[in-house]
């Protein structure tokens, strides 16, 4: 991994091209890690801490201690006093540009300074409690649980579906083939916007509103994956399905046994395009589920912001959490895709 | 074990014909082997007996009954594909169980079949592997224990050996007699190699751009061609072939008078002085045993000699033939056997 992370093209020295790649490459990682690394570190900050100004990297926050006679921690501050020595002291109150000082070490006497004249105490802190009290609130585990009903199902769905069209227009000669698969090609012309409203009035005509079935169904069939699978299938030899018919094997056999397998590193890249699609699907469920116990996650984390105030630390915990699957999913599947491209070649 | 009968056989694709009215009987537990030059429409022939291509007309009858109308799956053949094709996801076992598993058999009793099979084909220690895991040869027994597993009324085989190098060629060869002797099952073997053709078959057809120019047995075939066609492709080196006037002006004595062609193979052809044919030699292969001796007739036609033992012809030479008359073969104008 190292070697090939530190390969050079000149034998030992680098190459100019070497810096030239290796800053190239730099560049594109840091402008498309930054802001996902940001995202992650802001998740972790306290809701104060977010909006400090200027904004930290780290999920800084200030210290604060328990002292005797206050009810709650006080925060720490280096404060300066009346002689000029600098200590750590606790804010007791805060009037106006006055603030009220105690020493930890002992709670009975007061001074007051200036706030010009402290500064806070900051340490690294991670706000576990943005991600643990989600599940408290909001009713996280119903977003969670629907977000991942229709991810699974359409793409389970979506794979059986576009892959026996697949089959038929790869594996069968019938009359109008070419025409069926122009058409299903041809809807890759016609932007999903376009007929919303439509669709709209489909499923409120069938009575899916504000039903999960009323999101999985209407894109199951989609002309990319029919295209993606057709164009692999067409890969597999004949003589295979040929064996397999004098092998007693019915068509669905065929299909089940045979193809599917066959197919399974193009079912994988559809499979990870369509997880994509679904978990981060944003209009489609917006218009068919207005109930909030039907909301996906990225509906949910739509409904956080619109409502007076905007609690971020609870939005960007949620935003990382809606980033795992669809990154795991691509992690495990990506290496389908390079076999799928590897294997073609291969007889 | 099954019988098949071929009854006015044709196949078009599209406005093409590629077998026209064939007519043939396969006997219970013969070794058929259909060859011909690549394009004869061979591989199509066995292709409709299998089940994959439907005929235009005719009869197709397998064990007395017509099959044309029924599947693949349903008509009891076996198939041996010319690129093997094993399905390359599954296991050796679950390549030559596939077949069971779809006929909903007993899996103990799959287990049993494929295991004898296995042994058979000396495939024990291989049934867990994966298809590209094994070589040529092994992939090309792992089909034929396809096959055998399902003990089907009718082997077909196409082009099985032609992936192969030379020497497994020949084994396999004699491994796949050897399973017909044992099996006595009906076999029908597809193939452009006449000497695949000569060493295996019972009977042999030779097609030609879809029609059957022959059947017989090997030697049937070797000693009495019925044209110039079958003459020339059946036997290696192939049969030479000159005009019969050529012949007789150099004063060959003709066993048929009216000839228009004679044909003479390379082993009966000798090298005499006095002979009536006049040949310039171009080559000259010393194997040791045998001498073969490519060469030209004054008409500029190919003409090739086997002498048996070493030979001091040399290349450039130009050297009488004897054509002995009870060697000869008369063929008329329109190429048949006189």
């Amino acid at each position: 991994m190292l070697k090939f992370l530190t390969r050079t093209r000149g034998r030992s020295r680098l190459d100019w091209t070497d810096w030239l790649s290796y800053a190239y490459l730099f560049v594109g990682l840091f402008t498309m890690f930054a802001p996902i690394i940001w995202l992650v570190m802001s998740s972790f900050k306290t809701e104060s801490a977010i909006s400090l100004f200027p904004p930290t990297f780290l999920p800084y926050s200030q210290k604060s201690v328990e002292v005797q006679g206050h009810d709650k921690p006080l925060p720490l501050y280096l404060t300066k006093d009346a002689q000029g020595n600098v200590r750590p002291m606790a804010q007791v109150r805060r009037i106006g540009i006055m603030a009220t000082m105690v020493d930890p070490a002992s709670p009975g006497e007061e001074i007051r300074v200036n706030i010009n004249d402290r500064k806070p105490i900051n340490e690294i802190t991670f706000a576990l409690g943005n991600y643990t009290e989600l599940f408290g609130k909001f009713n996280f585990e119903r977003y969670l649980w629907n977000s991942v009903f229709i991810t699974v199902v359409a793409t389970l769905l979506t794979l059986l579906i576009n892959s026996m069209a697949a089959f038929a227009l790869s594996k069968y000669q019938f009359r109008g083939q070419k025409a069926v698969f122009m058409l299903i090609i041809a809807t890759l012309m016609i932007p999903p916007t376009i007929i919303l409203v439509p669709v709209f009035l489909v499923i409120n005509t069938v009575g899916l509103l504000n039903s999960l079935w009323g999101v999985i169904l209407p894109a199951i069939a989609t002309p990319t994956g029919v295209f993606l699978l057709r164009q692999y299938m067409l890969t597999i030899p004949d003589e295979l399905l040929e064996a397999a018919r004098m092998d007693h094997a019915s068509e669905w056999r065929i299909y089940w046994r045979i193809i599917l397998p066959l197919a399974a590193p193009a079912l994988a890249v559809l499979a990870i395009f369509s997880v994509m699609w679904r978990w981060n699907d944003f209009l489609l469920p917006l218009i068919v589920l207005s109930k909030s116990e039907y909301f996906t996650l990225q509906l949910a984390l739509n409904s956080f912001q619109g409502e007076l105030n905007t609690q971020w630390h609870y939005l960007l915990a949620m935003t990382v959490i809606t980033l795992i699957p669809v990154t795991l999913v691509f992690a495990f599947l990506q290496k389908y895709i390079t076999t799928g491209i590897a294997s073609a070649g291969v007889k | 074990m099954a019988t098949l009968e071929l009854r006015r056989v044709d196949k078009a694709f599209g406005e093409t014909r590629i077998i026209h009215g064939v007519d043939l009987a396969v006997d219970d537990g013969e070794f058929v082997v259909f060859v011909g030059p690549s394009g004869c429409g061979k591989s199509t022939l066995l292709r409709l007996v299998a089940g994959l291509e439907t005929a235009t007309a005719g009869d197709i009858l397998i064990d007395g009954e017509r099959v044309n109308e029924v599947a693949a799956s349903a008509r009891g053949c076996a198939m041996v594909f010319q690129s093997y094709a094993l399905y390359p996801h599954m296991s050796v076992f679950d390549n030559m169980a596939f077949g069971l598993q779809n006929m909903r058999v007993a899996r103990d009793v799959i287990d049993a079949k494929v295991k004898a099979a296995a042994t058979l084909l000396r495939l024990g220690e291989l049934l867990q592997r994966k298809p590209t895991q094994l070589s040529g040869g092994q992939r090309q027994r792992v089909a034929i224990g396809r096959a055998i597993v399902r003990e089907p009324k009718l082997f077909l085989f196409d082009e099985p050996l032609s992936n192969l190098d030379a020497e497994l060629r020949v084994s396999m060869r004699a491994e796949i007699r050897d399973l017909h002797s044992r099996l006595k099952a009906t076999m029908i073997y597809v193939t452009h190699d006449q000497v695949e053709a000569m060493t295996m078959a019972d009977k042999i057809v030779v097609l030609r751009e879809g029609r059957i120019e022959q059947v017989g047995s090997p030697l049937t075939l070797y000693n009495t061609p019925a044209n110039t066609f079958v003459a020339g492709f059946i036997g290696s080196p192939r049969m030479n072939l000159v005009p019969a006037a050529a012949a007789v002006a150099g004063g060959a004595r003709l066993p048929v008078p009216d000839a228009h062609t004679i044909g003479i193979r390379p082993e009966h052809a000798d090298v005499a002085a006095e002979g009536p044919l006049r040949v310039r030699i171009t080559q000259v292969e010393q194997l040791g045993g045998s001498s073969l001796l490519h060469g030209r007739t004054a008409d500029d036609l190919p003409f090739e000699i086997v002498l048996q033992g070493q030979t001091e012809v040399r290349r450039g030479d130009t050297v009488g033939v004897a054509l002995p008359a009870d060697r000869l073969h008369s063929f008329g104008h329109d190429g048949r056997r006189l």
